[in-house]
């Protein structure tokens, strides 16, 4: 990747700009500023494309998206796409993106990190926001490891795994996140690999489309520090639910796929539902009036009377 | 010279029903025009232990919860155990004395003991003795009868005809008996004919984010600012504000950030604890370069402290907050109208600037009560959102791509709301280039690195000229400067009157409350002049002395600090500049005598 000025500026100077009136999006009116910075080989460019092109097929323009992620090799998603983007604190991504979600409902908005980010350090805002069931989607790259610090121990790294943090093999059970978020009441469920690139393109066309809280959790090798889960690890033994005969709205076997790993590990769509409103859709303020970013401000003079007559 | 100088104090266990009569007091003298000062001293607990409101109220403006007592009712035998004999000649104190037996009083002290079975025997319940309790102390003060009636009528109203009557004869009962039984004060209650209003600083906190226009709300309850989350809860449909409890304080602000970048004026408080869990946001706030207003209200620390109790422990906490450089503005309001106030000018500020603000407020002024005058709550404030593109529907054409971090002079560079077409961009908390890409990752300029901090730290200069310089009050020429900050301006210029009339002792004050930055200059220029300085703070560490050391090299004469949990009284700090004076002391340390 180049770091020369010229070729930044040359970049730069293309982005910030429309599409002419009527024409479609494709891909290259998503494409960042920078090129991505992650190892060659890294399973995320896959989370890349298919996020663009996901977005290219839901016919959305840049501007009506945004993505907000943590702190993580992963997390550096927003600055490799055009849109929207905040690049927050470690672990923070689900509450500031609750935060713009309500303010601005017309956005999409997308939650995007890694499994450290997510399910270590992010855990307390995960499960709130599944439960709230905040009409975004949250993306996260699951490499099993730490990787921008190196190589520790992650939340989701396999028992007896050695790391950096756990050199005699870790003695801590990993965290299942497909069944803690269909626990947890997250609306859509969905596990990717980024090795089928077209499978994830539709399960994350899925959860924006769905009006919820849709979790994809996408295995996504590090081939730096995780010498363990590799592509190698993967592509024989994950296995799609759609091939499986796996019926998303029964919650007990979404459960039970959720526990399964080993010589099988299935990905796809495990659990979702229709029935339940988003938080937005809760919320009566936003019943009328449109965004509450875009409302003028100020209280009318009536208002102000019948708020000090309170005080008398 | 004020007519009527009049303390009231309600004393019980938590859960005997205190807040009611206080209440109905409260709206009373306001009613009546008459200034108005509360403060409760409680406790960590939902039943059981201590609560003593002191209600004080005169036709003069009301600065502090003052140093006597005029009326006690007592609503439990704790109550008269722990403060019947620092009731003083010539005052009252109320008690049922079928449940309750007075210690030994002083002399002159109006043992008003009424038998609830005796004046209310077909009436059950607990609430009995508070009823007829306040009908006496309104006769004791020439309040006529119908002014309870009203109100009680309108209480019970929900409850039916037969509630009402109830209530109403309980009160009558009581009412009539110390017409007969007790000395009344000698005075009638005035009346100015003009009412005033009465809230508590949270409230006027609240009050001011809703002028400010504040469309987000967060919060985590955290005593002692959960009353600005409470009037937000309460007026959130009326007003179309957004108000969420979090899961944690680190969620509040982060969140609170979320929405402050798509475009809401968005404001959330806590208190010491809590805000220490917000402080890594906070910094990121500023770096991002998204204007939002956070609120401190100080309760004793360190740690969980004592969450029912005052103090002014937490201004280096909010100094220091966050790691590294950035700007910041950080106010502490001096009295609870200015609560309401503070509010507008900073979001103005905050939005301007792009950067965090930070309102240290104290559970004396957040949970305190004062009567302010209605014309002063003005809602109309001036509204400046600062260089905002994407705001009101007209978008500037993009020329060559658009740079969120633009180095400008005043370091503040436009910012594109979320959603505005041609205006993508990321913001970004580590650091980054103008266009928001990170410089930290690739390869980190050295050049660029020191650019972008000069350009956000920038912006303070711009700030200072703004704000207005802190003055002295009172007389130029003074045996003693005290200097205080935030909640201790009422006590103070309180104790300033005491020294003058009772002890021939000339002070002023200079009360700071614009914190960071601070009026450096003109702080000097007015300490210079200073024959003594005394600064009066509610700490154990002299935190504001610190402070002001560190930004002007000026040493205190001396110091008057109280962290015991409640607030200053008028004749602590007195006792203390007359101990500074004559050279006993350069720290003085007041002891509570009221063991509320």
């Amino acid at each position: 990747m180049s770091v020369d000025i010229v070729d930044i500026e040359a970049r730069i100077s293309k982005t910030g700009q429309q599409p002419p009136a009527g024409s479609p999006v494709t891909v290259k009116d998503f494409k960042g500023k920078v090129d991505p910075d992650w190892c060659p080989g890294c399973g995320d460019f896959g989370i890349l494309v298919a996020l663009k092109q996901a977005l290219v097929e839901l016919s959305l323009q840049p501007h009506q998206v945004m993505v907000i992620s943590g702190i993580g090799c992963s997390s550096n998603i927003p600055g490799f796409i055009n849109s929207y983007g905040m690049h927050t604190l470690h672990g923070r991504a689900l509450a500031v993106a609750t935060g713009a979600q309500l303010a601005n409902h017309e956005l999409k908005i997308i939650a995007a990190g890694g499994d450290g980010d997510g399910y270590g350090i992010g855990g307390n805002h995960f499960v709130h926001s599944m439960r709230r069931n905040v009409d975004l989607t949250y993306i996260v790259m699951n490499n099993q490891i730490y990787g921008l610090t190196t190589g520790q121990v992650s939340p989701t790294s396999t028992k007896g795994m050695k790391t950096k943090s756990t050199p005699a093999g870790s003695v801590e059970n990993s965290i299942n996140p497909i069944t803690l978020a269909i626990a947890a009441g997250a609306t859509y469920v969905a596990r990717g690999y980024t090795g089928q690139v077209k499978h994830l393109v539709e399960l994350i066309k899925g959860g924006i489309q769905h009006r919820g809280f849709s979790l994809i959790d996408a295995f996504s090798p590090c081939v730096t520090f995780n010498l363990d889960n590799t592509h190698e690890f993967f592509k024989h033994r994950t296995k799609k639910l759609e091939d499986l005969g796996h019926d998303p709205s029964n919650f007990a076997a979404a459960m039970e796929r959720g526990y399964e790993w080993g010589d099988e590990i299935p990905i796809g769509l495990f659990w979702k539902r229709n029935d339940l409103p988003s938080l937005d859709q809760l919320e009566q303020v936003l019943d009328e009036g449109g965004p509450l970013a875009r409302r003028p401000l100020g209280v009318s003079p009536e208002v102000a009377r019948s708020l000090i007559r309170e005080l008398m | 010279m004020s007519k009527v100088d009049l303390s009231i104090a309600i004393g019980g266990a938590a859960g005997q029903g205190i807040a009611t009569p206080g209440d109905i007091l409260a709206r009373i003298f306001v009613r009546r025009g008459l200034h108005l000062n509360a403060y409760n001293a409680y406790q960590s607990i939902v039943r059981g232990g201590h609560i003593f409101l002191t209600l004080r109220t005169s036709d003069a403006p009301v600065l502090s919860f003052g140093d006597k007592l005029d009326i006690l009712i007592t609503l439990n035998q704790d109550t008269m155990d722990r403060h019947l004999q620092l009731m003083k000649h010539g005052s009252s104190v109320l008690y049922n004395k079928d449940k309750i037996k007075p210690t030994t009083a002083a002399d002159g002290v109006e043992l008003c003991g009424f038998s609830v079975k005796e004046l209310a025997p077909a009436v059950k319940g607990d609430l009995v003795q508070n009823t007829i309790a306040l009908a006496a102390v309104l006769r004791l003060i020439g309040v006529e009868f119908k002014i309870l009636e009203d109100i009680l009528t309108l209480q019970f109203k929900r409850k039916g005809a037969a509630v009402v009557a109830e209530n109403v004869g309980v009160a009558r009962a009581g009412y009539d008996y110390a017409a007969a039984h007790f000395k009344a004060l000698p005075f009638s209650l005035p009346d100015t004919g003009k009412p005033l209003a009465f809230f508590e600083g949270n409230q006027a906190l609240a009050m001011g984010g809703a002028a400010a226009g504040v469309r987000f709300y967060c919060a985590y309850p955290m005593s002692p600012s959960s009353g600005v989350l409470h009037w937000m809860a309460r007026h959130a449909q009326q007003l179309g504000i957004m108000v969420r409890q979090v899961e944690d304080e680190i969620g509040v602000m982060n969140m609170a950030i979320g929405a402050a970048h798509a475009g809401c004026r968005t404001m959330c408080a806590t208190s010491g604890g809590g805000f220490a869990l917000m402080t890594e946001a906070l910094g990121s706030a500023a770096m991002m370069e998204i204007p939002v207003v956070c609120i401190d209200v100080q309760r004793a620390g360190p740690a969980t402290g004592v969450p029912t109790k005052t103090e002014q422990g937490d201004l280096w906490q909010v100094m220091g907050a966050g790691q590294g450089d950035y700007p910041r503005i950080i106010v502490t309001p001096t009295n609870i109208p200015d609560c309401f106030k503070t509010v507008p000018q900073l979001f103005n500020l905050v939005d301007k600037f792009q950067c965090p603000g930070v309102i240290i407020s104290d559970l004396l002024l957040s949970e305190g009560r004062s009567s302010v005058d209605p014309a002063e709550l003005d809602f109309n404030v001036p509204i400046d959102r600062g260089e905002v593109i994407g705001l009101n529907g007209s978008v500037p054409p993009v020329n060559g791509g658009y740079n969120r971090y633009q180095v400008t002079d005043t370091g503040i560079s436009p910012r594109a709301l979320p959603g505005t077409a041609g205006y993508t961009h990321v913001v970004a908390t580590d650091e980054h280039d103008e266009d928001g890409v990170l410089i930290s990752d690739e390869f980190t300029n050295p050049h660029k690195r020191q650019a972008m901090h000069e350009k956000r730290m920038r912006k303070m200069v711009a700030i200072l000229p703004l704000l207005d310089a802190p003055k002295l009050f009172g007389p130029q020429e003074a045996q003693v400067t005290l200097v205080g900050w935030g909640s201790t301006e009422g006590v103070i210029r309180e104790a300033m009157e005491k020294l003058a009339n009772e002890e021939g002792i000339v002070a002023n004050n200079l009360q700071i409350k614009w914190m960071v930055p601070l009026h450096v200059d003109a702080i000097m220029a007015i300490v210079s002049k200073a024959k003594k300085v005394v600064i009066v703070e509610n700490n154990y560490s002299g935190q504001f002395a610190r402070y002001l050391r560190s930004e002007t090299s000026i040493v205190a004469d001396a110091h008057i600090r109280k962290y015991d949990g409640e607030p200053f009284m008028p004749h602590h700090i007195v006792d203390g500049v007359k101990k500074i004076l004559v050279g006993t002391t350069q720290k003085y340390v007041p002891v509570h005598e009221i063991m509320v």
